[in-house]
């Protein structure tokens, strides 16, 4: 009997809230009233990282802050900013990982060559192989 | 040459053994550590959140004194864990400004009704515009201004006992 009363109270126990209960910024989720300016903000959100739900873009995430991410993107884009200095704004503060699209840097340098590096090698053996077949 | 390939799988396999014990010993740092540290505290205007305690305005900020700047809010645990050791940093003769994270003011008056009250200024951050100008990526965090403005430190997530000491260290060197 005790046991059933406490997983009923276990039952009536709301979850723990750990998030705000002040609503979102209107522009976290109403597009912008020029499409153009959407459509820019919607490609720059899609490249910027949630930064608490790492595997996710600001575009994908129902996060707070991604959110409010959102919404400095669209504020600053209808205010006439371009989507790259929206983009170098978040990475003075973040640094690179806050984009998906990193910048060419000494860092970043292997993942930008070791594509053309491999497709090098591709291109050798197959240049082999098929040298082989035609003698 | 056969004879040394026959080792090659036990050897990618140790490879492997050993990614895997490195990667449960040592977990990958999932922080996300602000670009801010080392540069001047970015311009923000909070207004007051409390009736009776100023808001955050960076363009009079007080210099000549290193100030631990506080990012909280009243719906976050870990900030409810951390309030004692705020305290205790207030009573060492840190001086606390905060920042408080899509809140409302009674919310906020019942956190600190509840949990001690270690802050002089507290600005109201309903956005989070002034959570992303830092370049912070949670609550808590609590970044450590030096005496000439300027961004020296910052420790994400709730400061505990041990942390306690090294904040006033960080705050003495910043002097």
């Amino acid at each position: 009997m005790r046991r059933a009363v406490a997983v009923f109270a276990l039952l009536l126990a709301g979850s723990a809230q750990a998030d705000s209960s002040v609503p979102p910024s209107p522009l976290a989720y109403t597009q912008l009233a020029d499409p153009d300016q959407e459509a820019q903000a919607k490609a720059l959100m899609e490249t910027l990282r949630c930064l608490v739900c790492q595997g996710q873009s600001i575009a994908d995430s129902d996060a707070d802050m991604a959110g409010e991410m959102r919404a400095l993107v669209r504020q600053r884009i209808s205010a006439g900013e371009r989507p790259e200095q929206v983009r170098s704004w978040l990475v003075e503060r973040y640094g690179d990982y806050v984009t998906y699209d990193p910048p060419l840097s000494w860092v970043t340098a292997p993942l930008w060559i070791a594509p053309l590096v491999l497709l090098g090698i591709g291109l050798l053996i197959a240049r082999r192989l098929f040298k082989g077949k035609a003698a | 040459m056969k004879k040394l390939l026959i080792w090659l799988p036990l050897a990618l396999f140790l490879l492997v053994f050993a990614l895997v014990v490195n990667g449960m010993i040592e977990p990958s740092d999932r922080l996300v550590r602000s670009a801010m540290v080392g540069k001047p505290l970015p311009d923000l205007r909070l207004s007051p959140i409390l009736a009776d305690k100023p808001g955050i305005d960076t363009s009079d900020w007080p210099k000549g004194k290193p100030r631990l700047l506080n990012v909280f809010a009243s719906w976050c645990i870990p900030c409810v864990a951390e309030a004692p050791q705020l305290l205790k940093l207030r009573k060492a003769g840190a001086e606390i400004d905060a920042i408080a994270v899509r809140d409302s003011t009674p919310d906020v008056q019942a956190f600190l009704a509840r949990n001690g009250d270690p802050y002089s200024r507290i600005g109201d951050d309903h956005a989070m515009r002034a959570q992303l100008a830092l370049g912070s990526s949670g609550v808590p965090e609590t970044f450590v201004i030096d005496s000439r403005g300027v961004i020296v430190d910052q420790h994400i997530g709730d400061v505990r006992a041990e942390d306690v000491p090294k904040l006033l260290a960080a705050l003495e060197k910043a002097k």
